[in-house]
């Protein structure tokens, strides 16, 4: 209780001084601010990012590459295999009896982002990014049962006309019901927008199969075969029915599983970039804090000898002035947090996802867990900044007690 | 006073190392002061004022030579031991007063009670008594800056007074005070030595400060070179 008391008062009286040197105390929270803010810029990112991915697979959805594929751009499968899957077990059949299989197409073009738009609005000159063309056929909507038309309609077989992601829609030129759209040689009308829980099939461009495979000369083949399963169970018996067929060297995972992966090596990528950048500034902020937290010893040296002359341990000098660093630290943390979230929750962006070389539009989310991450840095920080000019307070000879004010 | 002897430096020597230089401050002094003393140390600057009130207090250690208070050694405690001992034997009073300046007045005066078991009420209670001896109740949530030298000094006092040590040590306490301001806290000291049989010791360089003591000690060149041992 007394030494509770002692710790208590000192730590009162370090932070009560705070305002006395506010000018740096404020660039030490300002210096910690910034790298937080940074730390988490990057980390609400790769939390946005793969939440994007994540909700983007069902467990019930089986997918099949060509054995080794790893993605569906380095994929290639033929319509016989997709025959020889219609007929596999396990695979969910739709009300009119047919199995719910749909053969993809998979086919990366180019389409100018919003923000790439030049001042003069001259698509010419905008710099390009790659976005995912989707051919699919009737099947590959009826096996998305989450789907929603939100503006217009399908579009009709065997015509140039596109239906576009709602994220897609809102990020990139020129993507709204009606635009005429240019992919390849080909012009194309956009006659819908569609939404699907907020998946990555949002940032894609869908179009009728026979069509795409026409214009972009890929007769016969497609990138990928989605297929329903009748439950997440019934994934086994398909794999066994691949494994069995010579003609079938496909690999097959869930859906859920494929997107998992790769939102684990994009966010991953992500976060190697933004934690080595945050610990390099949090070295510079780290010699901010020291430099503020010295002068602060320094302000205080008499007041510390004073105590120390009346009894105080050299213990309280240490503990209080390592509080006054972790609450300078801190406050930086939490004004970092915030000026994130002010400018980054909830911001769509865009970006190349390393394995599917186009562009998948994700929105920033500063969860709780990232937000105390950088919270955690700043406190680190804090802690380093004030333990050596804590470690000078609780040294200063009480003689100086009676030194001149 | 009662004769009997508070504080005895037997054979106390003090030497600084500065770089290669050596510099002695005493050598072999010796020093009696008895309960209820109150002592006027005065000499010119850099001639070991200081450096005696850190020996008498305890914030210093003698090179070689014994103290001791109240029969007891105190050169031989440990770092921890002396901050103990100070905080019950020693009131300290600076000339420039040493408050913290972000505590008022009343919190600055209970410091020293938060190193003893007293509880919360009780350290109010000590707190109003010891502002009140020093005429400041009313001023109990002021805090230093909006107090004048006069004032910060007599709550500097009630601040020495509260853990009722024996001792107290003043280093030029009414070095920043007008005359008539001097007046009023060397009156206050000499009446805590004879209402309150505190022992004093004040270095001062002033000649009308040192009449308010009992007697007056001459440092020169490490040693006292008029001694007036009579009470
Ligand atoms: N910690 C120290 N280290 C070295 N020299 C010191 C130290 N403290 C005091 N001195 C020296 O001892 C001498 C006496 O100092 P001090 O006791 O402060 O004198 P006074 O208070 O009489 O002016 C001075 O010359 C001073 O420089
Ligand atoms: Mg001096």
């Amino acid at each position: 209780m007394r030494v509770f008391n002692e710790i208590a008062v000192v730590t009162v009286i370090c932070i009560k001084s705070i305002p006395q040197r506010f000018w740096a105390s404020l660039s030490t929270v300002v210096a910690v601010g910034l790298v937080v803010t940074v730390l988490l810029a990057f980390l609400a990112m790769a939390a946005g990012f793969q939440q994007t991915l994540r909700g983007t697979g069902a467990k019930d959805m089986a997918i099949l590459m060509r054995a080794g594929a790893q993605a569906e751009l380095n994929s290639g499968v033929s319509r016989d295999q997709a025959r020889l899957i219609e007929e596999a077990p396990g695979v969910l059949k739709g009300p009119d009896g047919k199995p719910l299989v749909s053969p993809e197409l998979y086919v990366i073009v180019d389409a100018v982002k919003k923000s790439a738009l030049p001042d003069d609005g001259n698509m010419k000159k905008a710099p390009k990014s790659n976005v995912t063309l989707r051919g699919l056929g009737p099947a590959g909507i009826a096996v998305r049962p989450g789907l929603k038309i939100v503006e217009g309609r399908r579009f009709t077989p065997g015509t140039n006309e596109l239906m576009v992601g709602r994220a897609l829609q809102k990020d990139f030129v020129g993507m709204n019901l009606g635009d005429t759209v240019k992919l390849g040689n080909a012009s194309w009308v956009v006659v819908g927008v569609f939404e699907l829980d907020g998946s990555v099939f949002e940032s894609e461009l869908w179009a009728d199969t026979p069509v795409v495979q026409d214009l972009f000369h890929r007769q016969n083949v497609f990138q990928s075969i989605r297929a329903r399963l009748t439950s997440p169970d019934a994934l086994l018996a398909l794999k066994d029915y691949a494994a069995n067929d010579p003609q079938l060297k496909l690999d097959v995972t869930t859906e859920a599983d494929y997107y998992a992966q790769q939102a684990s090596r994009t966010s991953d990528l992500i976060q190697k970039l933004g934690w080595p950048l945050a610990i390099a500034m949090a070295f510079g902020a780290l010699a901010g804090a020291l430099n503020t937290m010295y002068s602060s010893v320094a302000a205080r040296a008499q007041e510390i000898a004073t105590l120390r002359c009346i009894g105080f341990s050299g213990t309280s000098s240490f503990l209080g002035t390592l509080a006054e660093s972790l609450v300078l630290s801190l406050a930086g943390g939490i004004l970092g947090a915030l000026v994130t979230w002010a400018a980054f929750d909830g911001l769509t962006a865009s970006t190349l996802s390393g394995t599917t070389f186009s562009q998948i539009v994700f929105t920033f989310r500063l969860t709780p867990a990232v937000a105390l991450q950088g919270v955690i840095l700043a406190l680190i920080v804090g802690f380093v900044g004030g333990f050596f000019p804590a470690w000078r307070a609780a040294r200063i000879p009480i003689v100086e007690a009676y030194g001149t004010p | 006073m009662t004769g009997q002897t508070l504080i005895h430096l037997q054979d106390v020597s003090k030497r600084f190392v500065k770089g290669k230089d050596t510099i002695t401050i005493f050598d072999h002094l010796g020093l009696t002061i008895p309960v209820g003393d109150f002592v006027a140390v005065m000499g010119p600057s850099g001639s070991g004022k200081t450096t005696l009130l850190n020996l008498l207090g305890g914030i210093d250690q003698p090179t070689e030579g014994a103290i001791t208070f109240d029969g007891a050694r105190v050169d031989t405690l440990t770092e921890g031991q002396l901050a103990r001992w100070r905080a019950h034997n020693v009131g300290f009073i600076f000339q420039f007063y040493n408050l913290m300046p972000t505590l008022s007045a009343a919190r600055n005066v209970e410091l020293p009670l938060l190193l003893t078991s007293f509880g919360r009420a009780e350290r109010r209670r000590r707190v109003e008594a010891a502002l009140s001896l020093v005429g400041l109740a009313e001023r109990a949530s002021h805090y230093p800056r909006e107090m004048s030298g006069g004032q910060q000094q007599r709550v500097a006092i009630a601040r020495a007074l509260i853990s009722d040590p024996k001792l107290l040590l003043c280093d030029e306490p009414t070095g920043d005070l007008d005359r008539a301001t001097a007046d009023e806290i060397l009156a206050m000291l000499q009446l805590l030595n004879r209402e309150m049989g505190k022992t004093i010791v004040m270095v001062t360089h002033d000649p009308e400060a040192a009449k308010y003591a009992r007697r007056t000690l001459h440092l020169d060149k490490g040693r006292f070179t008029e001694r007036d041992l009579v009470a």
